[in-house]
């Protein structure tokens, strides 16, 4: 691996160096490094690109690490990765793509990632976006998640991408049908310039006292365009809570469609939506603790998407 | 009562722009400085309504007033100094989910803790309950051993005025007396008195 190859992963995993536990590195559509454990096995796809990941059950709390990173320009990368997550396993996943575009040719990744869990698995499941480089050539990222939960299982996942990624369409879909299950997905997205970023969230809840939270931050600047569409429906006793907040600047567009149905009489689903410039008050209170305008925005931006 | 204490208040913070006149700091004219270059210079502002954040942590706050790192543990001192159980709040956030009082104190301790020449209190009693209020004054003593610069508090509040050095009697937008508090405060709160029974017929 070389420089680059090494702030792409540190970029998208947060890690430098040695990973801890169980990984898989993709660069340029190709595995390169793997690394398996006891309780963790990862097996190549012999229909379509990618992996399948086997956490026994009762794992606690190990880590998987599948980070992708592309530094060829003009490359088209599809893969398909598969979870399954053993009973009352309680698992940390760390995946993510990096690009690194220096030429006129597009760099795209679209990962679809499937999670099974079984019966009171935990799993926490971090996924960061990022792209860099000098050329003109757009990096895209479309990822596609998908989570079923069975009884009593919960998935908490955290979704960043606040640079360099020219376009993207990300979809999440959680179907929750066992009982009392829980999905959590805090979503923080920055766009600059030309940029796109569409989230698809679609959450079916279908167990009894099935739940989720989706909360998303996002700061829109430049000629940038967001799009927020969730789907939440309740089909049983169940609760869920859409949170959709966005900072709005220059000439950036934010569009935020909720929808929330309840088909069953003991359904409870709430959605907020907020979208505004960055309050004048909030700019001068940190401009009376010494900070310019400019430093005031910055660090609400900062603030707000922690 | 609109006499133009809080605006008065906002022009020497630079929040507000005077129709004429002019600022002094110290003997210079700063009349013209932006907000931020008055805050560098050493003025504080503590604002009537809190302002709240998304994502801003207490300690954030304090870190960014102090302009400068300073520890968790200097960050619970000065919060324990303005009456919160500093470890519960230095990781909260200024948001919605604190109470007017909570807010009111980590404001307080915002300006506190920049230590400045001159630090202005806009109406520091306004929208807190009667129990944050009784520890208002006890807050305000301990600041004055705090703070090393002049303390300017705008109230309306007979037991914050009695922590006063000095009174400066505003009306209708001008100053029309200053002086010290043995000398002003009895006429001050006559003249309360005054406008509240004025208020009541006026009601009938």
């Amino acid at each position: 691996m070389d420089k680059i190859d090494k702030t792409l992963l540190e970029q998208v995993t947060g890690v430098e160096g040695e990973f801890e536990g169980a990984y898989n590195i993709r660069k340029n559509g190709k595995g390169i490094e793997r690394k398996i454990t006891p309780n963790i096995n990862i097996v190549t796809k012999e229909d379509v690109s990618g992996i399948d990941v086997y956490v026994k059950e009762n794992t606690k709390l190990e880590f998987v690490h599948i980070p992708v990173i592309i530094t060829e320009s003009g490359l088209t990368d599809v893969v398909y990765n598969d979870f399954y997550i053993g009973k009352n396993a309680n698992v940390i996943i760390i995946a993510g793509c990096g690009i690194h575009n220096d030429h006129c040719d597009d760099s795209r990744h679209d990962g679809i990632h499937r999670f099974f869990l079984e019966e009171g698995a935990k799993v926490k499941y971090y996924e960061k976006h990022y792209g860099e480089g000098e050329g003109t050539g757009k990096r895209i990222l479309n990822p596609i998640t998908e989570v079923t939960l069975k009884e009593g299982s919960s998935l908490e996942m955290d979704s960043v991408q606040i640079k360099g990624v020219d376009s993207t369409i990300r979809t999440t879909k959680g179907n929750l049908i066992g009982d009392n299950t829980n999905f959590v997905i805090t979503e923080k997205i920055m766009t600059h310039g030309e940029q796109m970023a569409k989230t698809i969230f679609e959450v079916n809840l279908n167990g009894q006292n099935a739940s989720t939270h989706v909360t998303s931050r996002s700061v829109a600047t430049g000629n940038s365009k967001q799009i927020f569409d969730s789907k939440v429906y309740g089909n049983s006793a169940c609760f869920g809570h859409v949170e959709c907040d966005a900072i709005i600047k220059d000439h950036a567009t934010v569009t935020s469609t909720p929808e929330i149905t309840a088909n069953h009489v003991d359904a409870n689903l709430i959605h907020e939506a907020a979208i505004g410039k960055i309050a004048g008050d909030q700019l001068i209170k940190l401009m009376t603790l010494g900070l310019t305008e400019e430093q005031a925005e910055q660090e609400i931006i900062k603030g707000f998407l922690k | 009562m609109v006499h133009g204490k809080s605006t008065l208040a906002k022009i020497i913070m630079g929040i507000e722009q005077p129709d004429k006149g002019a600022i002094f700091l110290d003997g210079q004219d700063i009349t013209h400085k932006k907000i931020e270059e008055r805050a560098n210079l050493g003025i504080g502002f503590a604002f009537q309504q809190p302002v709240k954040f998304k994502g801003i942590t207490v300690y954030d706050l304090l870190k960014l007033s102090a302009q400068k790192e300073i520890t968790r543990k200097e960050a619970c001192d000065i919060l324990s100094k303005v009456g919160l159980c500093a470890k519960e709040y230095v990781d909260r956030e200024v948001n919605g989910s604190l109470s007017g009082g909570e807010l009111k104190r980590i404001e307080i301790a915002t300006v506190a803790v920049r230590n400045s020449k001159l630090t202005i209190f806009d109406e520091p009693e306004a929208g807190i309950d009667l129990w944050s209020f009784q520890n208002l004054i006890a807050i305000f003593e301990e600041i004055r051993k705090m703070v090393k610069g002049t303390t300017l508090i705008i109230t309306h509040q007979e037991r914050i005025l009695n922590i006063a050095d000095k009174i400066v009697l505003m009306s209708n937008g001008k100053i029309k007396k200053i002086g010290e508090k043995e000398e002003l405060l009895g006429e001050v709160l006559q003249k309360a008195d005054c406008c509240k029974l004025a208020h009541k017929k006026c009601k009938k």
